[in-house]
């Protein structure tokens, strides 16, 4: 990928509600290159998608996140892939990835309480026949998603004039 | 406990008032017009600061914690007086590759508590009362002050917006008197983002030599330019040994509280600082010097990182004041952006307490930076984008409410 496009990526990575002038303006090049990059990419699919990334703790209705590692047998020709896939179609799975070491999947699972989570891993989950076993994570508190530290506050404790 | 009629018969103050025991330099000294302005802007709130000097990053994490754990190995003592033999070999290497200056760590590099110390110790190694020091303006607001306290004379060349704020070897030469002795100069500049090419330097180096005269090198943003590489003084033809250079830690590796800096420079010349540095101060601080030497080896990548968005921001403060119709002459260095208010018709300093007052942004009048500061305003880019976006379109508005009046 050009450098231009990776700029701009880290550039919407960090706020992606940046305008394309704002984004030309800071790379030095006209806007007209930056809309024309941002459509590229968001055809390539390297850009999926321009969401928000939430600190739900401090939303009323908390939601409960789990982290499951899966054990499965693979499907002879397909592997994993379709496993996966009957995995991830779930509304509930927020995100699937194939491990290397002890366990095959890890499951990221969200859900309204314990109680419903508990239920997509007994009901859901474990019936699926290639499915070994499964260990179930609660995640008590996040402190850090995606690169961005959920507690950190902009505080400037700088003086407000200095030499 | 005294009451106060008796701790006031008590007194034994014979002079006329406590001034008078002040020493003359201490008491004729004037307040920074940088202060000045601190204590109109202190207190406010919600104001959009512009007016800040050090990086708005905080110290990378890998310096924070290679400090913490020196500490708790218990390393709390003096060092040698000229600074860790280590850290002064890292700035020797670091020096040598990033600058093409090369200095021998064990007699020509000294470790201060921050380049300010060594800017003083060179000054007070340097002068003797009458002595003519010259700094182009406008300059950091230290240069002057610290002069005059040493006995110096400090004498102003004005450089401007025309020239990028270049120093210019006709003015230089125009300022110089037989009792001219040292020279100052400051690039990448604060407060006006300018910066000296090898070409630029050359006529100056010339002249230097013809006068035979010393230069303190203040090359503290040396690591912050855009599109240019940092040409230090010290490595043109015959400057080396006319150079003090002083640098430090505080803008690129966003150590400002730390207070490290240093001095490199002729053996004979770091004796000498070396000899007060060590009366007035025995050591930098080894928490300091322990941080700096995992920056210099370590640091890299994230000043990397730092340069880039500093350059960003730089584009989209210079793009803004131009779109409000502020002239604004390119900064290539530095963290500052030094544009024009001159279309206005005020004064810098009515230009900025009325833009604190009315807009809720804080920048600094450039006349306190000396000649050639008066109509410009210095605007530091050391801040977020979201602040700079939200602070030019508070100062866009302010203009087009002046050219409503
Ligand atoms: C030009 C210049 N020199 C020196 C200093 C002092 O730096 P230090 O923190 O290393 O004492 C500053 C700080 O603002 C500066 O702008």
């Amino acid at each position: 990928m050009s450098e231009l496009k990776m700029k701009i990526l880290e550039l919407l990575k960090e706020d992606a509600r940046r305008t394309a002038e704002l984004i030309a303006t800071m790379l030095d090049v006209t806007a007209a290159e930056v809309k024309q990059a941002i459509a590229e990419m968001e055809q390539d699919h390297v850009i999926v998608k321009y969401a928000t990334v939430a600190n739900w703790s401090k939303v009323d209705d908390e939601k409960v996140t789990a982290l499951i590692e899966v054990q499965i047998t693979p499907e002879r020709g397909r592997g994993f892939e379709g496993i996966a896939e009957r995995i991830y179609l779930y509304p509930e799975v927020k995100s699937v990835y194939l491990m290397s070491g002890a366990y095959d999947l890890l499951v990221e699972v969200e859900g309204k309480n314990l109680k419903e989570v508990a239920s997509f891993v007994s009901n859901r989950l474990s019936p699926i026949d290639a499915v070994l076993s499964t260990k179930t994570f609660f995640i008590l508190k996040k402190y850090k998603q995606d690169g961005i530290i959920f507690e950190e506050h902009e505080v400037d404790q700088r003086l407000p004039i200095s030499p | 406990m005294i009451k106060d009629e008796e701790r006031s018969m008590n007194a034994t103050v014979r002079r006329a008032s406590m001034a008078d025991y002040l020493a003359p330099g201490a008491r004729s000294m004037k307040p920074s017009g940088i202060r000045r302005f601190f204590d109109l802007a202190a207190g406010r709130k919600d104001i959009i600061t512009l007016g800040v000097g050090e990086p708005d990053f905080v110290t990378p994490w890998h310096v924070r914690e290679a400090c913490v754990y020196a500490l708790e190995m218990g390393k709390t003592q003096y060092t040698s007086n000229a600074g860790m033999p280590e850290l002064r070999e890292e700035i020797g290497n670091y020096l040598y590759n990033q600058f093409d200056v090369a200095y021998d760590p064990a007699q020509e590099i000294l470790v201060t508590v921050g380049g300010s110390e060594a800017i003083d110790l060179a000054l007070r190694a340097l002068i003797t009362p009458g002595d003519e020091i010259l700094v182009p303006e406008p300059c950091y607001i230290s240069y002057s002050p610290i002069t005059s306290l040493s006995g110096g004379v400090p004498v102003g060349i004005e450089t401007f917006a025309e020239d990028h704020f270049k120093l210019k070897a006709e003015s230089l030469k125009a300022a110089i008197t037989p009792r001219s002795k040292v020279l100052i100069v400051c690039y990448p500049s604060n407060p006006t983002g300018g910066i000296m090419t090898y070409e630029d330097w050359l006529p100056i180096a010339k002249v230097i030599e013809e006068n035979d005269l010393i230069v303190i090198s203040d090359e503290i943003y040396a690591e912050l330019t855009y599109g240019t590489k940092h040409v230090s003084l010290a490595s043109m033809p015959g400057m080396k040994d006319r150079t003090i250079l002083v640098s430090g830690f505080s803008k690129a590796f966003a150590m400002t509280g730390w207070r490290m800096g240093y001095a490199c420079a002729h053996p004979e010349l770091i004796s000498a600082m070396l000899k007060i540095h060590q009366y007035t101060i025995m050591c930098a601080p080894i928490m300091g010097q322990v941080a700096a030497l995992e920056a210099l080896r370590n640091g890299k990548d994230e000043k990397d990182r730092m340069v880039e968005a500093y350059n960003q921001r730089r584009r989209l403060i210079v793009h803004g004041f131009r779109e409000i119709g502020l002239e604004c002459h390119e900064p290539q260095g530095a963290f500052y952006a030094f544009p024009s208010i001159k279309s206005t018709g005020l004064s810098s300093e009515q230009f900025s307490t009325r833009l604190l007052n009315e807009a809720n942004v804080a920048a600094v009048p450039g006349d306190v930076f000396g000649m050639g500061g008066e109509g410009h305003l210095r605007c530091s880019y050391a801040t977020s984008v979201n602040q700079l976006t939200e602070a030019i379109e508070r100062i866009g508005r302010f203009v087009d409410k002046l050219k409503a009046e």
